[in-house]
């Protein structure tokens, strides 16, 4: 049996940003990986290239040098069309501000990314509603986001995130915008999903949020300064032994 | 991404805001409304010109009374019967392209039939009338030459008189009418020709001079309002035309240098020559009409425009969820589309509408054909193409990271 490739691999990623004539550095030599299963916070000051980091993992940036692997294949050879459909079928992106679109209820906001996926309608609908009982939200099913708290909001964001049971989630700042306890609620919500098995990366800068989770990666400057997974190091789903 | 689900979005889209939605596609509205009206009301005016000229027959002339001068004073054309009897017999005879003549005197009149009545047109002519005009029975016969000679209290009648005055089964052949208190007794009944030209009565030219004229003084016995001439052949119009105008001339002894007393003309050659200016004038006015397809385009794509920057993080939001460029496009397209079609339906509603009151109020042939429609729409359907792309494209072309950032 050989060992399947990572789910996410960087490798010596950098990321450049030219404006007028003026580089900036987001992101420089950044290199590791992420396995199937795993709950990792990415923690560093504002401007640190989180973001950056983020938008490269879930195919909506290239890397101006090295490259992003995921399972095993270079994303930068992938077309245009094909990072898209990749993106519909195998990212689930929850983002500070929720992003939801205003003028839809939240069952079609959830059913949104199998529009890109060629579902049906109906499944569509059916696999919303399951995905929105999943966050707790199903009572909720044709209310509006303005109708609904910005707690409610995020969970039906999850719940669209999670819908076309993505390979990995990806969250930058989730709980930035709520109250405490509504960001412990929806941080638990993340880490019961990590329980059944699903990979996440979270964003954050609260170091309480980045404790609960087993992995944490910190950047300043765009440089990776800490990989830490706190011990006990528990058991790592692997393919390998 | 399907076309279906863009045309979905689409609508979602546009039924937010229907009131802009609106007054978006008002612009095709009002243009496609127009090309459907004037399409309509162009092609009802060339049908009932195209019966017009078939009705008068092919290869006739109509000679009408002209200037009249009397002590010096020019008259109105028309103004005293100038033609005779004898003139008809003359081109008869002496101008040999002629294969057909005769003079009419007309007027209208109530005819009635037992309890039946109906105003019509009373034409007294003679059987040379109805070979003119290539004018076939459908029932009966044409007149005698003893009753054409003799004032013989006979009709023909035109095809919507027989049926305003008979009843369906009814034969009118053999039964007596009454035309101001003459009875006579209908021998005849024509073939249709025409809305406009089969609501007449044909009766002998002697039988109206004698007993519907009387003695109006004006009237001369041998004098006609106008004579029809068919001619033999298509090339020989010209020729004798310009014969007849002479053998007239020197009938009527119209001086060297005076104005005829007659006017000889083709009218077919005149009803074509107005049908080419009714098409010219059509075309014209179609023309005016797309220019307000092309300002009802220039607006969709002004508001697809607005709409795109307002909706950039939608696209930014659909961009990160996995649609991708071409789904972008097609759903602004799709928008551009819905806009145009359901646009160019209210203008096909609204020319039909349209087109149909004219008919009704102004009287009007309008004609409404499916290809006026198809193509109608399928100019709003190119509109939607041709300026819906560059806001599709523009929406498409966003970076999604760039269009995440915009409030
Ligand atoms: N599109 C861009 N053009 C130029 N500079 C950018 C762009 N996006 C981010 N940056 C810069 O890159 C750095 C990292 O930004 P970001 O990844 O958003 O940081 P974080 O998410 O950690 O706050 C910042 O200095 C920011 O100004
Ligand atoms: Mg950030």
């Amino acid at each position: 049996m050989t060992a399947s490739p990572p789910l996410i691999s960087l490798q010596s990623v950098g990321r450049t940003y030219r404006t007028d004539g003026v580089a900036v550095t987001a992101v420089r030599n950044v290199s590791f990986d992420i396995a199937q299963g795993e709950i990792v916070a990415v923690m560093g000051p504002s401007g640190s290239g989180k973001s950056t980091l983020m938008n490269m993992i879930g195919l909506l940036d290239l890397p101006s040098e090295g490259a992003v692997y995921l399972e095993g294949a270079d994303v930068a050879d992938l077309s245009e069309d094909r990072r898209s459909s990749l993106r519909a079928r195998s990212i689930g992106f929850v983002f500070q501000s929720y992003n939801l679109l205003a003028r839809h209820d939240a069952i079609e906001n959830v059913a949104l990314p199998l529009v890109y996926c060629g579902i049906g309608r109906r499944e569509r609908l059916a696999r919303a509603e399951a995905s929105l009982q999943a966050v707790g939200m199903l009572h909720r099913a044709h209310h509006f986001p303005r109708q609904l708290s910005g707690g409610e909001q995020q969970r039906v964001a999850i719940a669209r995130a999670l819908i076309a049971s993505p390979l990995i989630v990806l969250a930058d700042e989730p709980t930035g915008a709520l109250d405490s306890r509504t960001g412990a609620e929806i941080l638990a919500l993340f880490a019961a999903l990590n329980r059944t098995g699903q990979t996440i990366v979270m964003i954050t800068h609260d170091p309480g949020i980045a404790a609960q989770c087993r992995r944490t990666i910190h950047l300043h400057d765009g440089e990776l300064v800490a990989d830490e997974t706190p011990a006990p190091a528990l058991p790592k789903r692997s393919a390998a032994p | 991404m399907t076309m279906l689900q863009g045309f979905q979005i689409a609508l979602h889209a546009l039924r937010l805001n229907p009131l802009r939605s609106f007054l978006t596609m008002l612009g095709i509205v009002i243009g496609v409304a127009s090309i459907v009206t004037v399409f309509a009301i162009g092609s009802g005016a060339q049908l009932r010109l195209q019966e017009q000229i078939r009705s008068i027959g092919a290869n006739v002339l109509m000679i009408t009374p002209g200037a009249v001068y009397q002590g010096g004073v020019r008259l109105k054309d028309g103004s005293k019967l100038t033609m005779t009897e004898s003139d008809v017999q003359a081109i008869l005879e002496q101008i040999p392209e002629v294969q057909a003549a005769a003079g009419s005197i007309a007027g209208t009149a109530q005819v009635i039939h037992e309890g039946k009545n109906w105003n019509t047109t009373i034409n007294g002519t003679t059987t040379g009338h109805f070979m003119v005009r290539d004018w076939q029975l459908a029932t009966g016969r044409y007149f005698s030459g003893t009753e054409e000679a003799g004032a013989g209290k006979v009709v023909i009648l035109g095809s919507t008189v027989a049926r305003e005055l008979f009843a369906p089964g009814d034969d009118p052949i053999g039964a007596q009418i009454r035309i101001m208190k003459v009875p006579l007794e209908v021998v005849g009944v024509l073939d249709r020709k025409g809305p406009a030209q089969d609501d007449v009565a044909f009766v002998p030219l002697a039988t109206a001079k004698l007993r519907f004229l009387g003695s109006a003084s004006n009237i001369n016995r041998d004098s006609v309002a106008y004579i029809i001439a068919k001619v033999a052949g298509d090339g020989q119009m010209a020729g004798s035309r310009s014969e007849i105008e002479n053998l007239l001339r020197q009938r009527h002894r119209v001086p060297a240098g005076q104005e005829d007393d007659f006017k000889v003309q083709d009218p077919a050659a005149a009803m074509e020559a107005q049908q080419g200016a009714i098409r010219t004038v059509a075309l014209l006015l179609v023309a005016i009409a797309s220019v307000s397809l092309l300002v009802g385009g220039i607006s969709i794509m002004n508001v697809m425009i607005v709409s795109v920057t307002e909706r950039t993080r939608e696209i930014g939001i659909r961009r990160a969820l996995g649609g991708r460029m071409r789904d972008i496009r097609l759903q602004f397209l799709c928008e551009a589309l819905v806009l145009c079609l359901l646009g160019g339906a209210i203008g096909v509603a609204g020319g039909v509408t349209l087109s149909m009151t004219v008919a009704r109020m102004a009287g009007w042939v309008t004609s409404i054909d499916g290809q006026a429609i198809g193509l109608a729409l399928a100019f709003s359907i190119a509109t939607g193409l041709i300026f819906g792309f560059y806001p599709a494209h523009k929406a498409s072309k966003l970076s999604p990271i760039e269009a995440l950032k915009t409030e």
